[in-house]
């Protein structure tokens, strides 16, 4: 129940079912403080359900959930006064103006930086006459955020920030994501599909599919132990730790887990043709682990 | 100064800062003694986590080509030239074993390869000597 060991998060065994379906099953996950966290999968994987968990929007089913050492349905208000949260869906109310909003947003949190929200909205080019109702998408979004850093949270939660934004309106939302870590002791979670933001800002990444966690590491663990490897061979070739393999022509493309000493020592051993090695990007590893069964996916934990 | 960094390239970031870095000290883009942006600075601007922007200043601050001064910054060490040819030689070695390695894939052999070398050349010189001329006129 204490911060010591310093992890702004903590789950363990989460499981949550709406009727039939299962939404996680037996989910343990622990956010270090400091630093961005990517929460990457599929739509309905379960991203948004774990989010709405750490914020206490719903009660655990079964297992544990603690934000800060504490129970975030148990005292919210502790917990969402030292959180930043922008959903995807961003539910603002539209028939504020953005000038009351932010006076609005203010007296829910006894930390909020009226000087810092002032320069937000003049960095956003956010009229404060304007009314929500009548924002474009990008504004929207950008409303969503100042309510959502002005206070300056050392937790700020992010899911699918950049959905359906163009590219201007993203730029922002990656620098405040990078303004919020270069602050000391400051943690991000960011939840997108948009593979490259995440590979550009996050250290760790964790992997959602179907209701469990895939992967969970640092950035550099997942670069360092996949591979893509375009082989000449006769017939498929059988690499130790493959994910996805594709033929083209008399090539074949692999995506592969493991050790590069493994995986090079295992060409050599079968005397393949090895054409090209390099790492793959996020995006591959994920088209390359999604596409697995479901029941082998176990062996990555 | 103007680095390029993309996600999808096969080489990890902190990693295409580095050797974009030495590309340029070695090219004297960047001179002995030059000031180089803050982390924060250079995080946003590449819109990348401040600590890639660390670790690839340590790296490069560790190998002799940045000089870190307490409290006042981060500069190009005055021994980044000498370092920098041998660096450029190596940097230079892998691009050729890459294309060695391509021409083979594309059944062009060596000599081929080394006439289109020389080829290229001449028409690389002959219109930077363009280009001098018209400049001095």
């Amino acid at each position: 129940m204490t911060e010591a060991n310093d992890a702004v998060v903590r789950i363990t065994g989460l499981s949550r079912r709406y009727r039939r379906t299962v939404a996680l099953d037996g989910v343990d996950l622990e956010i270090p403080r400091g630093g961005v966290f990517g929460l990457v999968g599929e739509n309905g994987a379960g991203k948004t359900t774990l989010i709405k968990h750490i914020l206490g929007l719903l009660r655990a089913q079964s297992g544990s959930v603690e934000v800060f050492g504490l129970n975030p349905v148990k005292t919210p208000e502790t917990v969402l006064g030292r959180i930043g949260y922008l959903s995807e869906d961003r539910d603002l109310p539209g028939w504020m103006r953005i000038r009351e909003l932010m006076d609005y947003t203010a007296a829910f949190y006894p930390k909020w930086d009226s000087a810092y929200a002032d320069k937000l909205r003049e960095a956003f080019e956010l009229d404060p006459a304007a009314r929500i109702r009548n924002l474009s998408r990008g504004q929207l979004a950008k409303a969503g955020l100042l309510a959502a850093l002005a206070h300056r949270p050392e937790f700020l939660v992010l899911d699918e920030p950049s959905s359906g934004l163009d590219v201007i309106v993203r730029r922002d939302i990656l620098a405040a994501i990078i303004r919020t870590v270069a602050d000391e002791g400051r943690t991000v979670l960011f939840s997108s599909h948009l593979l490259d933001e995440v590979e550009r800002v996050a250290d760790r990444v964790a992997m959602v599919y179907h209701g469990k966690i895939v992967v969970n590491t640092t950035m550099d663990d997942i670069r360092a132990t996949h591979h893509r490897v375009v082989l000449r061979a006769s017939t498929a070739p059988d690499l130790p730790g493959i994910l996805s393999c594709q033929q083209r022509g008399s090539e074949w493309s692999l995506v592969c887990h493991g050790e590069l000493e493994t995986v090079q020592a295992a060409i050599h051993r079968a005397g393949w043709e090895l054409v090209e090695m390099c790492s793959p990007s996020l995006e591959d590893i994920f088209v390359a682990r999604a596409g697995k069964s479901a029941s082998s996916l176990e062996d990555w934990k | 100064m103007n680095l390029h960094i993309s996600p999808a390239d096969g080489k990890p970031i902190y990693l295409q800062i580095v050797s974009q870095f030495k590309y340029m000290i070695a090219a004297g883009r960047l001179q002995p003694g030059e000031e180089i942006p803050p982390i924060r600075v250079l995080a946003s601007d590449l819109l990348i986590n401040p600590n890639t922007v660390a670790r690839a200043y340590r790296e490069l601050e560790m190998a002799g080509w940045l000089l870190k001064r307490q409290g006042a910054g981060t500069y190009v060490s005055d021994r980044g030239s000498p370092l920098g040819r041998e660096e450029c030689l190596r940097l230079l070695g892998d691009r050729v074993d890459a294309l060695l390695t391509e021409s083979r894939q594309m059944s062009i052999d060596f000599v081929e390869l080394l006439a289109m070398l020389e080829e290229r050349n001449r028409t690389l010189s002959a219109s930077a000597e363009g280009t001098n001329h018209d400049g001095s006129q």
